[in-house]
């Protein structure tokens, strides 16, 4: 019988020195094949300079149902939006 | 399409009144565009519905590497053998990027699998057509990822997160596809009355069942309601269909070939080209399995797994080897 390959998260960064991105997952049976496998799958138009892969299982997410303890507060929280502090047209480079 | 009358599990759909308060919540979050991601609540059917297309979908890209592969050692140049081997393998790319979004739904690639190798799942029934000649691998091209291509824009709009954005990267790749195609058909018809001639026979075999791949006729399409109202289907079948006449016809003028239709001519009154009547026969009859290669596309698809399955197993009695070693 055999076992199915782990999965794993892959994240790419891109040439314009942006950070790491999730691309996608994939399934390999280890790190290094990982990260050849991710060269195959998500880097066939040099999408990347360079490949993160963590296995799926160790990713910890935050759960939809707490989406409003997480992020509710900031929503009342304008004044750090430099928006919130309109300058007069005379005040310039600010 | 390349995902086929995919059954949704409902007779009928369900107006507001007739919702659960979490169903009700559940489709205001789609109707509002708010994208489905896999640990939000979502109906039963839903998610039975979507590993169903999503992994017709997949199994499509895998089974539809088979037909082109045919022809990867017998291309007329190192070039276009270069090219071709290059489409099929993002052809792979598609299918391991939609098999990864249907695992977000809660099911194993394995069963995947086997549910393709035991007949349960389907692929599109336009790779259980053969590929005879290499005008064929331009008629595909051309034709058949045209229409992949007029199917999925639209999916990149649909309401599960993983699947949306499994569509976003394959629309990118796909478009290389079918001008490479169209490019292997400008050759031909523009080549000697010989190459021409196959050119036009590549048509005349690939026009409908190319036109079947959009499914069956609205009136006959009985999930496309729900799908709808899900947002997991954004077009109806005959709107695609018509949409890829109008677009292809052209092309095909262009080509100096002409489409094997005899009704087909430009209705100005619609705005569209009107068509004749498509076998609809040939369509149930290649999804019940008797196309002219629906065994050999299992049975070369079956080969594969099982040839490949001591380097999978080698694979991971090394990778559980090194951790042990570490370990120690
Ligand atoms: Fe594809
Ligand atoms: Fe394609």
């Amino acid at each position: 019988m055999s076992k199915e390959w782990p999965l794993w998260e892959v994240f790419i960064r891109s040439q314009h020195g942006l950070a790491h991105k999730h691309a996608g997952s994939l399934h390999a049976p280890d790190a290094a094949m990982a990260i050849r496998n991710a060269r195959d799958v998500y880097t066939r138009r040099n999408e990347g300079v360079s490949i993160w892969v963590v296995r799926s299982a160790d990713i910890v997410a935050s759960s939809p149902g707490d989406r409003e303890a997480l992020f509710e507060p900031a929503q009342s929280k304008v004044y750090r939006h430099p928006t919130f502090f309109p300058m007069p047209d005379e005040v310039k480079h600010i | 399409m390349y995902a086929q009358m995919v059954d949704t599990g409902v007779r009928s759909v369900k107006d507001a009144a007739a919702m659960t308060p979490e169903e009700q919540a559940f489709q205001a979050r789609i109707d509002a565009d708010v994208k489905v991601e896999p640990k939000d609540w979502m109906p039963e059917h839903y998610r039975r519905t979507l590993i169903r297309q999503i992994q017709q979908h997949a199994h499509s890209e895998i089974v539809g590497m088979l037909p082109e592969g045919n022809w990867v050692t017998r291309a007329p140049t190192l070039k276009r053998k270069a090219i071709l081997m290059a489409k099929i393998q993002d052809e792979g790319g598609h299918g391991l990027y939609l098999y990864s979004a249907a695992e977000t739904l809660g099911v194993s690639r394995d069963d995947l699998i086997a549910d393709l190798h035991a007949g349960r799942v389907k692929y599109s029934s336009i790779f259980n057509y053969p590929t005879l000649t290499w005008a064929d691998i331009g008629a595909i091209g051309w034709l058949v990822d045209g229409a992949a291509i007029m199917n999925q824009v639209p999916l990149q709009r649909t309401s599960y997160g993983p699947y949306a954005r499994a569509m976003v990267r394959i629309c990118k790749e796909e478009s290389f596809h079918q001008r490479q195609g169209y490019e292997i058909m400008m050759h031909l018809a523009q080549g000697t009355p010989e190459q021409k001639r196959m050119a036009q026979d590549a048509l005349d075999r690939w026009w409908q069942p190319s036109l079947m791949m959009f499914g069956p006729p609205d009136a006959d399409s009985v999930h496309s309601a729900q799908s709808m109202q899900w947002k997991i289907k954004l077009l109806s079948n005959d709107e695609l269909r018509q949409r890829f006449v109008d677009q292809t016809v052209p092309q095909a003028d262009y080509l100096g070939l002409t489409v094997p239709d005899p009704q087909l001519r430009w209705n100005a009154e619609r705005g569209h080209y009107d068509f004749g009547p498509i076998d609809w026969r040939e369509f149930y009859d290649v999804l019940k399995g008797n196309g002219p290669c629906n065994r050999d596309r299992i049975r070369t698809r079956v080969k594969a797994w099982e040839d490949g399955a001591w380097v999978r197993e080698a694979a991971v009695a090394h990778a559980e080897k090194r951790a042990a070693r570490k370990a120690a």
